[in-house]
């Protein structure tokens, strides 16, 4: 009787591991760029100036990425910005999805007044134009870590809102719901035990995007020179810095660009197939 | 009784219709509704699309407040009763849902999802428990690990019975249960419900649109139509001379087949 469905296990997919594997270096490469990174990230040669990577004529032993037109280790600079990049996906992520998924939860799953008064505050928060509110925002605050993450939760939050409401709506209209009143089921308990499980993977999908999300828009914030102090490494302000020595030095831009394209995209890659994990039914 | 209820009403707030400015006007779905349902009774609720017989088995339940009128649970008045209060109750009338796909948790294994009202009504013994519900149902003891995708339509329902009875309620509120599932299931599903009721003493109000199941399963139908009672009696007087217009019309619209002819 026992049919294939049930038996049929996913082998966890390519995707799910090159994504993961290539976060998880990364990680790893934050954790200890002090004992891996073959120079200090702010040490200035200027004799050393815009050396090539490893493989071109000309490069300088040790250097492996080559070398900025201050004489600053490239590959160095990468493994100390990821230090930055990842405290900033984990934490605004994190954040932006807290406050914004629970007020989504609430509002598609009460629905009535809390319902109301959450979805206008998302219609208006959304008429700001994010950039331009995310840079006042800054200039009010002042730059530095704290600000960038408070500017991303602000203007992020509203995404999971209307993803999570939507969907808390559609599980809330389920006869698993009414069955849960029918067995004496508190409306709060019901909202935590039967339909957070079946919005979780949603969640966990729009997480990993916002941590995506996150990195970019602390590069483009350390791009217009909004973000950390300048002197601390950012792959923001190494693309800054390497696009106005693009033809005499195109590793400067390249390997930062490369590093943070495929961050964003393990990022947005891993939510995908951990969103395809997570639900019994494809499982 | 086991169920009484005087001119019940329900009205919706009709948004389609609501005015700009000012209360949405009110959608009336039961236009107050009196009957009885006896103790140990299986009682037949029939009538067209939209007659309102869901919100008036939703309402029994308390899934829905009332607008007006009473409806009264064992002597218990429960028409306006606080959530709080009605949790006390609620294991003693119980509901079986249309659709076993999305009355099934999709996350949750069988085991689990027949064991949380029970854990929630504070019993024990909830592995003892859940087994002996997939008994009663016919289900091998192992589906409790299951997820619902995993089974067949006939054997959601199943389920769906099992989580209801394993409370032991007094009372069972059946809405179109057979109406998604295939001519052979539905058959063995009405027999496992047939046999239930009789060997638990259960009290059942029958839910469909389908007159000759309510022919066979019930001993007293309701009619409703837009809303109200046209007709309520014991179903073979019913079947044999109908009262009112609508109910000939229903009868005369579906072709019934021998009642004496039993399920296979
Ligand atoms: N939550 C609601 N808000 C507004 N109108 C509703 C609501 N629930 C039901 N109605 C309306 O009440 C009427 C009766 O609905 P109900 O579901 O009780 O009918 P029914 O007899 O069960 O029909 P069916 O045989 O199709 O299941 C319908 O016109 C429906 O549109
Ligand atoms: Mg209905």
């Amino acid at each position: 009787m026992r049919d294939a469905r049930g038996e049929v296990k996913r082998p966890i997919g390519l995707r799910l591991w090159l994504s993961g594997g290539w976060l998880a270096l990364l990680v790893l490469a934050a954790l200890c760029a002090p004992l891996i990174a073959p120079n200090d990230p702010l040490m200035q040669d200027l004799f050393l100036g815009r050396m090539p990577p490893f493989w071109m004529d000309g490069a300088e032993p040790g250097f492996w990425l080559g070398t900025d037109s201050l004489g600053r280790d490239v590959l160095s600079r990468i493994l100390y910005g990821a230090r930055l990049a990842l405290i900033v996906a984990l934490v605004a992520g994190t954040l932006t999805c807290l406050v914004g998924a629970t007020l989504g939860l609430i509002a598609g799953y009460y629905r009535g007044w809390p319902d109301r008064i959450i979805s206008r505050f998302v219609d208006i928060w959304m008429a700001f134009p994010p950039v331009l509110f995310a840079i006042l925002l800054i200039a009010v605050l002042g730059p530095g870590l704290m600000s960038i993450i408070i500017a991303i939760v602000v203007i992020d939050w509203t995404r999971f809102a209307r993803v999570i409401r939507a969907e808390a709506m559609t599980q809330g209209a389920m006869d698993y719901v009414a069955s849960a009143q029918v067995a004496g089921r508190t409306r709060f308990g019901t909202m935590l035990t039967e339909i957070l499980p079946n919005v979780l993977p949603t969640i966990v999908a729009l997480l990993t995007l916002e941590m995506g999300v996150a990195v970019i828009v602390e590069a483009i914030l350390s791009f217009v020179n909004l973000s950390i102090s300048t002197d601390s490494p950012t792959w923001g302000g190494m693309i800054a810095e390497g696009r106005t020595s693009v033809h005499q030095a195109w590793w400067v831009l390249v390997f930062p660009l490369i590093t943070l394209f495929l961050t964003v995209l393990s990022f947005s890659q891993l939510g995908e197939g951990l969103k395809d994990r997570f639900d019994p039914v494809l499982r | 009784m086991m169920y009484e209820v005087r001119d019940l009403r329900l009205s919706f707030p009709d948004m389609a219709h609501k005015p700009l400015i000012g209360a949405a006007p009110r959608l009336e779905v039961l236009k107050g509704l009196s009957f009885d349902v006896p103790k140990g009774a299986v009682l037949g609720i029939v009538g067209g699309s939209g007659s309102g017989k869901s919100t008036l088995g939703r309402a029994m339940l308390r899934l829905l407040e009332p607008t007006g009128g009473t409806i009264s649970f064992d002597g218990t008045d429960i028409t306006h009763m606080g959530e709080d209060q009605l949790r006390g109750m609620r294991k003693r009338f119980q509901m079986i849902f249309q659709d076993p796909m999305s009355s099934l948790n999709p996350r949750r294994r069988v085991g689990g999802i027949i064991a949380g009202p029970l854990r929630l009504q504070g019993l024990d013994g909830l592995t003892g428990r859940v087994d002996e519900a997939l008994d009663m149902v016919g289900l091998p003891r192992g589906f409790a690990q299951r997820y619902p995708h995993e089974l067949s339509g006939g054997q959601r329902q199943r389920v769906g019975i099992a989580r209801a009875i394993a409370l032991r309620p007094d009372f069972i509120l059946a809405d179109e249960i057979v109406s998604g599932l295939d001519v052979s299931s539905q058959a063995q599903v009405l027999n496992l419900l047939g046999e239930l009721v009789r060997d638990l003493g259960l009290t059942l109000a029958f839910i469909s649109h389908d007159l000759s199941v309510i022919r066979r399963l019930c001993d007293r139908v309701l009619v409703l139509h837009h809303g109200e009672v046209v007709e309520e009696g014991a179903t073979a007087a019913l079947f044999d001379a109908p009262q009112a217009a609508y109910t000939r019309e229903l009868l005369g619209a579906i072709p019934l087949p021998d009642p004496h002819q039993t399920w296979g």
